[in-house]
């Protein structure tokens, strides 16, 4: 029993590998086409992991060991963070270890991993794109875990499975105060996930670029990863917020391999219409001047505060 | 998670709509929006209003949910595009406080707003007496964005949300007024902002501004 749980795990994490580059491939092919360009194919993404990975890898002389360690960090911690979320099943073993301020912490880990390679190099690029990525990431905390709070007190748990279980099995009504946190995560995830208002995931060398600045001197297969990683990461994230505000399809219960068959189409249909509306964000908001970002976050932390409030005082 | 009648649900919405809204308004600083917004808070009161009516049977309620749509939907946001218009101010200046600052503020407004409403909340008996904190909290918020504002244009917005949310006070902890109060304030209302209109043109022919910290010093030049 317990080894079909494991490899059930297992399935889990390969299906969150393989979908997350296709994800990021579907976001772009919407805004392509919402923005009237002939798109991209749909596996672009895989065709550039697959380059990445078979490229020389060139790293500066006076990096550390740290530089070199940061991507496989980075990216172990996302594949953690994408077995612990439940986005197809809510009995796996991986899914009951850890809760959402925990899940919090291991996104904290790998940017700070990150942050601290940008510096490493001592770039002058690298270091603004460090800055910029943790000032973002200290705005950002506060508000999701004031979102998963709400969420939380909805579930009297901070376990996401909990918290998936008591929506998937409650009655359903209005609202608001989810509503409020639900808009708050959003918000968090656009700026978690370097999107559009935040920063341009599309440039490269700009004096406004946050993400892609810390990345700048990573080659070949350390690139691959530290891609893959933020492609895993807006995964993720997406995949949290389904287990706090969509639940519906995610197995409840005791599933094998079997049950990932049936949990897998609805989490397909989600994200397809999670990605199609990420693309309509985007393009329907301008990019935001790096100072006014606080202020950005700091409407993502009111919604979320709101919501705590509403919920609290209003009973609803 | 609680279970509530539908239409408990959607005042409930309503009563939250408001509050965000309230938030908004804080929040901008171009005056066309503030405006938009304005109406937008008077249609979720309209519909506040009529989903109480329906709920209650209470007659006088859909009158007054009418008035609300006339007067701040469609009558005061039009008297205040064509008074944007002619005074030719689109934006407001910094706000005394910055948006960040202000919104923070705006939350302990909220929590102290629930706390001043939570003995009127036990005293009542309307199926609405929770949403008594919101419209606290409404009214103090119209309150903090007339303070931080120094554009005599966003003050009056800030005044008009106010009436808001004692019209929503009074409508959660007793289903409103009676119909000649209601009548009295809606009359009020509009004839302050004419009234204002007036002003503001006064107002900025002596000072060719809009800007009230103006208004402040006694004489001309000291």
């Amino acid at each position: 029993m317990n080894a079909v749980a494991w490899l059930t795990q297992g399935l889990e994490a390969v299906v969150a590998l393989a979908a997350a580059p296709a994800l990021l491939g579907w976001v772009n092919q919407c805004r392509a086409w919402l923005q009237n360009r002939r798109a991209p194919s749909l596996w672009q993404p895989y065709g550039t992991l697959r380059k990445l990975l078979h490229k020389e890898v060139l790293i500066a002389e006076n990096a550390s060991p740290l530089f070199r360690l940061a991507p496989y960090v980075t990216f172990g911690a996302m594949v953690l963070a994408a077995g612990i979320i439940p986005s197809m099943g809510t009995r796996l073993p991986l899914v009951a270890s850890a809760d959402a301020i925990a899940l919090v912490g291991l996104f904290a880990a790998a940017r700070m991993f990150m942050a601290l390679a940008a510096m490493d190099v001592g770039t002058a690029f690298g270091t603004l794109g460090a800055r910029r990525e943790m000032m973002v990431g200290f705005l950002a905390e506060p508000a999701l875990l004031m979102v998963i709070l709400v969420a939380s007190l909805t579930s009297s748990s901070t376990a996401l499975p909990a918290i998936t279980e008591a929506l998937v099995s409650g009655h359903l009504g209005l609202s608001p105060s989810l509503a409020f946190s639900a808009v708050a995560f959003i918000l968090v995830l656009l700026a978690e996930n370097a999107r559009i208002p935040v920063d341009n995931p599309a440039t490269h060398l700009e004096l406004t670029m946050i993400h892609e600045a810390t990345l700048l001197e990573y080659s070949g297969r350390h690139l691959a990863l530290m891609e893959w990683a933020a492609q895993l990461k807006l995964f993720n994230y997406v995949c949290i917020g389904f287990a706090l505000f969509l639940p519906w399809g995610v197995a409840v219960g005791r599933i094998g391999p079997v049950g990932l068959l049936v949990a897998a189409p609805a989490l397909a249909l989600k994200l397809t219409a999670a990605g199609a509306g990420l693309a309509l964000i985007e393009t329907l908001s301008a990019k935001m001047r790096v100072m006014r970002i606080p202020e950005f976050l700091a409407t993502a932390f009111l919604f979320a505060v709101l919501g705590l409030l509403v919920h609290v005082l209003l009973g609803a | 998670m609680t279970h509530l009648p539908l239409d408990q649900q959607l005042l409930d919405t309503c009563a939250a709509l408001l509050l965000l809204l309230s938030f908004a308004m804080l929040s901008q600083r171009r005056i066309v929006t503030l405006v938009n917004l304005y109406a937008l808070q008077g249609a979720v009161l309209a519909a506040a209003t009529l989903l109480l009516a329906w709920r209650t049977g209470e007659d006088h309620l859909y009158l007054s949910a009418a008035l609300t749509l006339a007067l701040k939907v469609a009558l005061l946001p039009w008297l205040l595009h064509r008074l944007i218009r002619r005074l030719d101010v689109y934006w407001d200046t910094e706000p005394l406080l910055n948006v960040t600052g202000t919104m923070l503020a705006g939350l302990v407004i909220v929590v102290f707003a629930f706390a001043l409403a939570q003995p009127i909340t036990r005293l009542a008996s309307t199926a609405t007496r929770s949403a008594v904190g919101i419209a606290v909290s409404v009214v103090l918020l119209a309150f903090l964005m007339m303070i931080t504002r120094r554009k005599a244009m966003s003050q009056v917005i800030g005044f008009l949300s106010m009436e808001n949310g004692v019209f929503f006070g009074a409508m959660s902890a007793s289903y409103g007024m009676p119909m000649v109060v209601e009548l009295g304030v809606a009359l009020d209302v509009l004839v302050a902002v004419l009234v204002l209109g007036v002003f503001f043109f006064q107002i900025r022919e002596r000072f060719e501004s809009l800007d009230l910290h103006h208004l402040e010093s006694l004489k001309e030049h000291d």
